[in-house]
């Protein structure tokens, strides 16, 4: 774990990454690079191609052009076995959880380790209780999903997201449909895990207050010119950054035009 | 600190030394403790910790500690529970960093008083005892469903139920054209599986021109009817019971309610209607296929001309048999739709609740078919049509 992330070796390396849904084209040309342990902030009106962007970087989508490497190794490039290996140092929390709801949790969190280790099931019924512990979900392990509030869910998803301990931690959206309160503990979590762990994660939004607490390093997507407007740190770009439509982005519409 | 847990190979095995200092337990952790590697045993720890005179604290020594991941954490957390049962002063400064604050983390919010489960076990006969009211309530819930959907057809009637026009319309073509191809393929082997099977029997007595009678009157009084309603209970009543088990899952019935929609007249009545509507053309169609199955069988078999096999069709059908085929497959398609609708809307909000609504519906779909079949059959035959 290094502190000093102004020179921390590059995790994810995006380059001259375009998106499309056949011939309609999301974002083109994204070149960006999150280094370890950043917090990674995919920022963006809505409608831009946040969600698709992350959906690219976790393999659930395949880019129309460039690639996304991991440790320097191209994820796109690479052949199927090596990209089913990649993505299991990834952890990703869906936006609404996506827990399966016929699992109980400690199921929930217990189906990765069941099928990708050799523990045995108090062994995995220990760590399951042990990441469910760390969400704050301690002694919830028999619930069902459907017997748990939406804010217990995405810790939920977050305890299963963390299961095989994964490099990189995803999350789309994750304050959404969260009270500010649950959402400010959810931050704080997630930075406590990112300080402990060591964990470099991503994470799509556009609530300003995650962005500015939580995020040292970032994008933002543009929907109108279909590219990246802007990457660095949230709290500079506000600041200094020449665009306006990114200063306005991170002002809530208060920017002044500088002309 | 990276955490890895598929790069086992070229790690370094974890040892664990236990030792006692001035009173205190102190354990000296070496090599990389990950999930997926062979951890040594923390019994040894355990007993240490039992022992008299009890160890006044437990330290840590981790300068030699590789790499390590959840599976030092969890087992620190257990040494510290024990430690804690015992009052034993749990001294993590010779932690790594991130272990620590990763220990006090899942300490952190204390377990819900009451929220940890046991599993029980019913014993044998509370199970039976409560699958019978189970079955006695829902019972209770079909018929009082049957209610709500007598009055809601009250109010399509007399135009007062809200629902979509262009929705009825799709329901009849996804209820009726669409379910043409199968219904073609099943009713032509029925035919055909009758005229073998009456072939082989009537002409030992040199009755086989008697086929086209038996295929006939059975595929247009009896088979046309219960095979168009098993088709449709496992084609219709079950996408009804998956479509509307999948809105309640998403709230999506809530949403109508709120809007002063009822559920029943917008989700159900359409249903049930393009369903009742299309079923008798479908039966008379099955029931037509049939009887060409059963002719190409026939014509093969018997030593007959077509003229005369037609003849013999013909002959042996009157109208009443046609109007008690049609009262029959109205029954059936309402059961069918009926059933499918009120599994749906009596769904559970999982993803395994759609399925075992949808199960639920083609096997109460088609119990009902066979059950009204028997209680209409006898009804005609005792009336004398």
């Amino acid at each position: 774990m290094s502190d000093a992330r102004g020179n921390a070796e590059a995790h994810i390396e995006v380059r001259d990454l375009s998106m499309s849904y056949g011939d309609f084209v999301i974002q083109k040309n994204l070149t960006f690079t999150v280094r370890r342990g950043d917090i990674f902030i995919i920022m963006g009106g809505s409608g831009c191609g946040k969600s698709t962007l992350l959906k690219v970087m976790i393999g659930l989508k395949s880019p129309s052009a460039g690639d996304v490497s991991y440790e320097s190794e191209a994820f796109w490039a690479a052949g199927i076995e090596r990209q089913e290996d990649l993505k299991r140092k990834f952890g990703t929390l869906f936006q609404s959880g996506a827990l399966w709801s016929g699992m109980t949790l400690a199921e929930n969190v217990a189906l990765p380790l069941k099928q990708y280790t050799k523990l045995s099931d108090a062994e995995i019924r220990e760590l399951c209780a042990y990441k469910l512990a760390l969400v704050g979900l301690a002694g919830f392990e028999d619930f069902y999903p459907s017997e748990i509030s939406g804010g217990m869910k995405k810790r939920a998803g977050l305890a299963r997201a963390m299961a095989m301990d994964p490099d990189i931690l995803f999350f789309d959206e994750p304050s959404a449909g969260l009270d500010p309160i649950s959402a400010k503990l959810l931050d704080d979590l997630i930075l406590e895990l990112r300080d402990s762990l060591g964990t470099t994660v991503v994470i799509v939004t556009h609530e300003l207050a995650s962005i500015f607490s939580i995020g040292n390093n970032s994008v933002f997507l543009d929907p109108v010119t279909k590219t990246q407007l802007a990457t660095g740190d949230p709290k500079e770009l506000r600041d200094h950054s020449p665009n306006f439509v990114v200063r306005n982005f991170l002002m809530r519409g208060t920017a002044e035009p500088v002309d | 600190m990276a955490i890895r847990h598929d790069t086992v190979e070229g790690a370094h095995a974890a040892s664990l030394r236990v030792e006692r200092v001035d009173g205190a337990l102190h354990l000296t952790l070496a090599g990389d403790w990950l999930v997926n590697a062979a951890l040594p045993p923390i019994e040894e720890v355990r007993s240490a910790l039992a022992q008299t005179p009890k160890p006044n604290a437990i330290t840590f020594d981790a300068t030699d500690l590789g790499r390590w991941d959840s599976g030092l954490v969890t087992r620190l957390i257990d040494i510290y529970r024990d430690a804690q049962a015992r009052s034993i002063t749990f001294d993590d400064s010779g932690l790594p960093d991130g272990a620590r604050r990763l220990i006090a983390l899942a300490f952190a919010v204390k377990p819900r008083e009451g929220a940890a489960r046991t599993q029980k076990t019913t014993p044998f006969l509370q199970k039976v005892g409560e699958s019978a009211q189970e079955l006695w309530r829902s019972a209770v819930d079909f018929v009082t469903f049957i209610g709500e959907a007598t009055l809601s057809v009250g109010r399509f009637a007399t135009g007062r139920a809200k629902y979509l026009k262009s929705d009825v319309l799709q329901h009849i073509e996804e209820a009726g054209a669409n379910a043409l191809p199968i219904v073609s393929l099943i009713s032509v082997l029925i035919g055909m599986i009758f005229a073998f099977v009456g072939v082989t029997q009537l002409r030992e007595f040199g009755a086989g021109i008697y086929t086209a009678n038996l295929v006939a009157v059975a595929m247009i009084r009896e088979m046309g009817p219960i095979m168009t309603a098993i088709i449709m209970a496992g084609r219709t009543g079950a996408a009804y019971a998956a479509e509307i088990g999948t809105m309640k899952v998403n709230e999506e019935i809530d949403a109508l309610t709120t809007l002063g929609i009822n559920p029943i007249d917008f989700l159900v009545t359409p249903r049930m209607l393009a369903l009742v509507l299309m079923i008798p053309a479908l039966t008379m169609y099955s029931s037509l296929m049939g009887i060409i199955g059963g002719a190409i069988v026939g014509l093969s078999m018997v030593d007959a001309s077509f003229v005369q096999y037609a003849q013999q069709t013909i002959s042996a059908v009157r109208l009443g048999d046609l109007f008690t085929g049609l009262l029959m497959c109205i029954v059936f398609g309402a059961l069918v739709a009926l059933a499918g609708c009120q599994q749906g809307i009596a769904c559970g909000t999982s993803a395994m609740a759609v399925g075992q609504a949808t199960t639920r519906a083609v096997v109460m779909g088609i119990v009902l078919i066979v059950v009204s079949a028997s209680v209409l059959t006898i009804i005609f035959i005792n009336l004398g049509i």
